[in-house]
């Protein structure tokens, strides 16, 4: 019988970079380098200017929510019993991308749109580090 | 633009009851939506050389239903990948496909043990591949997860409130008590739907469609054939099929989309009302997709029934009331009917425009809305009698 787990990220030939700086703790953003469009999810031509010239950026890890929803009735149950509540958000990075996150040491009551969050990273398993935001300070 | 106005039209419908559990394979209801929908237009199964429809892996192929009942010679059988987004699609797409002469009579039908079988709304262990890499690790796997994110975005936009969402539950419960073949018929209030459970915030479980096993079924003919069929036709006046930019890698991923608040409605408003030569003043009934509360009123803004951000004080005046003015939902839709992935809104529009809804008529309907779709990309269709 399979054991249900969390889903982890099966890097590809795209999201490898990202996977890999997350395990170093860096936010690594995809930027074409002919119009020096910030782009995600990482794919090879620039959706901007079809330009395949591209380079990987480490982003300042900074944004803030734009949506965000709370989960309270765990899918699957028995994945998900002891994490709920919890806060899964739309982010829009300062780099002009948006990424999906979870928001972390945050009252999910308190989380609204608009507010700054910064980075954090939380190592999951088979090797993998998940970015995760929580409140920016000051 | 869909230029076919008036010239193909619903001959027939067919339809299982709907249930939390069949007790039957797909294949079977679909067999029997599809030979319901014939016999209700008087077509002879020899006759029907086309099959339509769509599916998300839950499904059985066109092909299939057409070696079950025998077709000597099945043409155009087709299944689309998508989900409530290509309900009216698929109707268009049977009128084209005559207007062009692969096929003469088509059977459009969406079959799903939705409840028993595979359950949309459920969780699955995901090969966290593609674009879900970036979503379910962090918890994001639901459709409901997925569509309270543009729910949300309506309230911090327009200040949508939970009374707002919930006068569209009330009223499709309401239309529902009507209707012997919806799911849920008992009455609910504002204090039954304040205080049902959370499930993912800003949904309550009564913002959240039913699951169900079922199917349904149409017959698209031409306007002339349909002349001589059973019933009086009902005629595609115009239709729409698509969404803005950005509509994503899959039918859950809006990560790049630019406004949750608004959905695919606004981005095909102007041609299907340019195709049916008609707008949303003109409209008697509208069978609006209700995978969710919200999404009724991000389409009634977005196909112009009412501003943008006006969504919650129209359904909160009372204006979608079967007594309103604008009837939606009138069988009680995915919310309180069943879920067959917006395919039953078709078959209530026609039988308003037949007049044979019984006692949930809306009276004098000669033109009626429905859509399918709820976030990035969807399709929609005007019908008349």
């Amino acid at each position: 019988m399979n054991q249900m787990l969390k889903p982890v990220p099966a890097p590809d030939a795209d999201s490898r970079p990202f996977w890999d700086g997350c395990r170093d703790y860096k936010l690594m953003v995809q930027c074409c380098t002919e119009c020096e469009t910030f782009r995600f999810p990482p794919h090879r031509f620039c959706p901007h200017c079809r330009s395949e010239q591209r380079e990987w950026v480490e982003a300042s890890g900074k944004g803030e929510v734009f949506s965000w929803i709370v989960v309270v009735h765990p899918v699957p149950r028995e994945v998900y019993a002891g994490d709920v509540p919890y806060v899964v958000s739309l982010i829009n990075l300062d780099e002009g991308v948006r990424i999906v996150s979870n928001i972390i040491d945050c009252d999910p009551h308190a989380v609204e749109a608009g507010m700054r969050v910064e980075v954090a990273f939380q190592p999951a398993r088979d090797d993998i580090v998940l970015p995760v935001f929580r409140p920016a300070k000051g | 633009m869909f230029k076919l106005r008036d010239k193909y039209a619903i001959a027939g419908i067919g339809e299982t009851a709907y249930s939390k559990n069949s007790g039957t394979t797909v294949l079977n209801l679909a067999a029997e939506a599809c030979l319901k929908a014939a016999w209700d237009a008087g077509v002879e199964i020899e006759e029907i050389d086309g099959l339509v429809s769509y599916n998300f892996g839950d499904s059985v192929p066109a092909i299939a239903v057409a070696t079950e009942l025998g077709i000597p010679a099945a043409g155009y059988a087709v299944d689309f990948a998508g989900g409530g987004n290509a309900a009216n699609l698929i109707t268009l797409t049977a009128a084209a496909a005559i207007e062009s002469g692969l096929a003469r009579n088509v059977l459009c039908f969406r079959a799903m043990n939705g409840r028993s079988g595979f359950r949309l709304g459920g969780g699955r262990e995901f090969e966290a591949r593609g674009i879900t890499q970036y979503t379910a690790p962090f918890g994001w796997i639901t459709y409901p997860q997925a569509m309270a994110m543009w729910c949300r975005r309506h309230m911090v936009e327009y200040g949508t409130t939970p009374e707002q969402l919930g006068e569209v539950a009330i009223s499709s419960r309401r239309n529902a008590a009507l209707n012997e073949r919806a799911m849920q018929r008992t009455p609910i209030d504002m204090d039954d739907y304040l205080s049902s459970r959370a499930i993912v915030e800003p949904f309550r479980l009564l913002d959240i469609c039913l699951e169900s096993d079922g199917a349904c079924a149409v017959l698209v003919t031409s306007a002339d054939r349909a002349r001589d069929m059973k019933h009086r036709p009902v005629y595609i006046m115009g239709g729409a099929y698509g969404g803005g930019p950005n509509q994503g890698e899959d039918l859950f991923d809006a990560i790049r989309w630019p406004d949750h608040s608004r959905n695919y409605s606004a981005y095909i408003r102007d041609e299907l009302w340019g195709s049916a030569g008609i707008g949303p003043s003109d409209i008697d009934v509208a069978e609006i997709y209700d995978c969710f509360t919200y999404s009724v009123l991000m389409q009634l803004e977005g196909f112009g029934f009412c501003g943008e951000g006006e969504g919650g004080p129209f359904v909160e005046s009372g204006a979608i009331r079967r007594e309103g003015k604008l009837p939606v939902n009138t069988h009680g839709g995915l919310l309180s009917e069943a879920y067959i992935h917006g395919f039953n809104h078709v078959l209530e529009a026609v039988r308003q425009l037949r007049g044979d809804a019984g006692e949930r008529q809306i009276a004098d309907a000669e033109i009626a809305l429905t859509t399918a779709g709820a976030m990035t990309c969807g399709s929609a269709m005007v019908l008349r009698r």
